[in-house]
């Protein structure tokens, strides 16, 4: 019986939207479009953050660096040897690694040395985006100049897989002797220190230890790494939210208009429906119904857009400002996740206002006396 | 045997406002089952408010009704709308048909908030509209049927929870000639299903129809002459 009620009502409800098909339609694209592009963000931001996670989880668990009066210093190779005093301490490496900006393309690269590598001197790999922006394919010449002008060929020996290429598409891997030629890095020096802890709990002493025993060093551990990426990855999320706010707004007071004023025509029916018997609640079961079937067919569109957008276009719309600043931006497949907190979060943000929207106005209407009909 | 009974009953709009305006003034009438009765009366003379009144569709601003026994006039909104679903069945001056859906769904509206089987309340509509001829235009929208058209879809949908009493307002205000008499062959056979008909008209075609049994005559929100 009650079923049947709720079954009869929904009919009647979809009859009644269809009547004002148009007006619906352009409703739902728009009620669609702004939970496409909301979820599309919150998506895309929070897929990258896994990303990011996922590729730094072999990542050295502390980074030392060298400063002077706040700035960037080479390590000399002695910090090594004392670093590697310390207990709990192992795989100490010195690494090399700079930026080289590349007039040609107006692109930064990011040039690291890395021994697993095994480059002979001349060889390189490069990351996708390098490759892209040069337009370069394995075993081409590709031209670097030194920190004093002079200009060496080099020989692309691979180009980086691209699944990984939000943190490897700027990427150019070299040999010791090559990248101490292109930057002028005397020899005994290094760029930074890594190093690994056996006791993961260890970290924080071991690098207040490293800061008493080398004060000018700066130890980075790999949590604040990925704090860093994870606030980065919010703030230009945030950013494309505040851009999209134009549209929120402007979506809330169509919807508040659509939802909350009912036109003379719709008084007229409610009256007609409380002459032939309805009761008030039946009236407002069929517009919670009315409402519930706009917002949510329009939320779970949004949302199947959104993923489609994020996960299999690798969000286009959003990635020059999501992926990064720098014209060489990475192209790869997002894994898709979904984070329940975060839909529900969506959910009750769009859905249940604009269903109490389209309940509100009508009880005033419901409220009216059956015999109106009877004079109009 | 009254079906529906009027006891004193007064109506007044916007009580104790510089407008205040009394649409029925201290009536009694007594209605009789299975009977055809007209409330007839000029344009303003009260018969709208009274039938309004005897179907539950508004509540009296004094006085008390009866329908068989119960006391209607105190009842809560929920059950007055239960006995007006259930008992009566309204036709309005202007149809008041809703408006882009189709005509058997408009038949098919009272009947909705009940939650009966949808297939056999589907069926009953249909049944209905054959009733009255019209059974081709099911599926069209309400605005594309003629005036003859709207008025019995109006009357089928007035029948569908099978009420006791029908009460139509001015049913051939909107009428030519032959539609009007054609309305009025309905009554007959309304009436021979043994339903109370209760009509409020100023129209000649109806008051003198040989299917009325009784006229009551209003003016200024009272009944005249002998009618009660």
């Amino acid at each position: 019986m009650w079923v049947q009620k709720q079954r009869n009502i929904i009919d009647f409800t979809i009859s009644s939207l269809n009547r004002r098909k148009g007006k619906n339609t352009a409703l739902v694209l728009v009620y669609t479009l702004v939970v496409f592009l909301l979820a599309s963000v919150m998506f895309f931001t929070q897929a990258l953050k896994r990303e990011a996670s996922r590729v730094l989880r072999d990542a050295p668990e502390l980074v030392v660096q060298r400063m002077s009066a706040g700035r960037h210093e080479l390590v000399p190779k002695k910090y090594l040897a004392v670093v590697e005093t310390i207990k709990g301490v192992s795989s100490v490496r010195g690494r090399l690694w700079g930026y080289y900006y590349d007039p040609v393309v107006g692109a930064n690269y990011t040039i690291i040395v890395s021994e697993e590598a095994g480059h002979a001197p001349g060889d390189i790999t490069v990351g996708s985006g390098v490759a892209r922006a040069r337009a370069a394919a394995s075993s081409d010449i590709f031209v670097l100049r030194t920190y004093d002008g002079a200009t060496i060929p080099f020989q692309i020996k691979n180009i980086l897989p691209s699944d990984s290429e939000l943190v490897s598409s700027d990427l150019i891997i070299m040999s010791e002797p090559d990248y101490r030629r292109v930057f002028g890095t005397a020899a005994g020096y290094f760029t930074d220190i890594t190093l690994k802890v056996r006791n993961a709990k260890e970290v924080g002493t071991v690098a207040s230890k490293i800061v008493s025993l080398l004060p000018d060093t700066r130890p980075i551990t790999r949590r604040e790494i990925l704090r860093t990426y994870d606030s980065v990855f919010d703030w230009r999320g945030g950013l494309v939210v505040v851009i999209l706010t134009g549209a929120v707004l402007a979506f809330i007071i169509v919807a508040w208009d659509k939802a909350s004023g009912l036109s003379s025509d719709e008084k007229k029916e409610i009256g007609i429906l409380k002459a032939v018997g309805w009761e008030t609640s039946d009236v407002l079961l069929m517009k919670f119904w009315e409402g519930t079937v706009i917002s949510l067919c329009s939320f779970l569109t949004g949302i199947l857009l959104a993923y489609v957008h994020v996960f299999f276009t690798s969000a286009a719309l959003f990635a020059p400002v999501l992926k990064g600043w720098s014209v060489l931006y990475p192209e790869f497949r997002l894994v898709p996740f979904l984070d329940p907190y975060q839909l529900a979060t969506l959910f009750f943000l769009s859905v249940v206002p604009y269903t109490v929207a389209t309940i509100v106005p009508s009880w005033h209407a419901a409220t009216i006396d059956p015999d109106s009909v009877m004079r109009s | 045997m009254s079906i529906l009974q009027l006891k004193d009953i007064s109506k007044i709009f916007n009580q104790g406002r510089h407008n205040e305006f009394i649409a029925v003034d201290n009536v009694s009438v007594a209605i009789e089952a299975g009977k055809v009765t007209v409330l007839r009366g000029p344009s303003g003379s009260g018969k709208t408010t009274l039938l309004s009144l005897a179907g539950c569709m508004a509540r009296p601003t004094s006085g008390r009704i009866l329908f068989g026994d119960r006391e209607l006039t105190s009842l809560p909104e929920r059950f007055l709308t239960e006995i007006r679903r259930a008992a009566f069945g309204f036709i309005f001056q202007q149809f008041n048909l809703v408006r882009g859906i189709t005509a058997l769904e408009n038949v098919m509206l009272p009947a909705y908030p009940l939650g009966g089987s949808h297939d056999e309340l589907k069926n009953r509509a249909l049944e209905l509209l054959d009733l009255f001829g019209i059974k081709a235009r099911a599926s069209s929208r309400s605005e594309w049927l003629s005036g003859g058209e709207a008025q019995r879809t109006a009357i089928a949908r007035a029948l569908i929870n099978n009420p006791g009493v029908v009460i139509a307002d001015e049913p051939t205000a909107h009428l030519d000639t032959r539609l009007s008499r054609e309305f009025m062959d309905i009554v007959d056979r309304l009436k021979a299903q043994g339903k109370t008909v209760i009509i409020a008209s100023h129209d000649p075609l109806v008051y003198e129809a040989s299917v009325i049994d009784r006229v009551v005559s209003m003016r200024d929100g009272r009944i005249e002459g002998a009618g009660a």
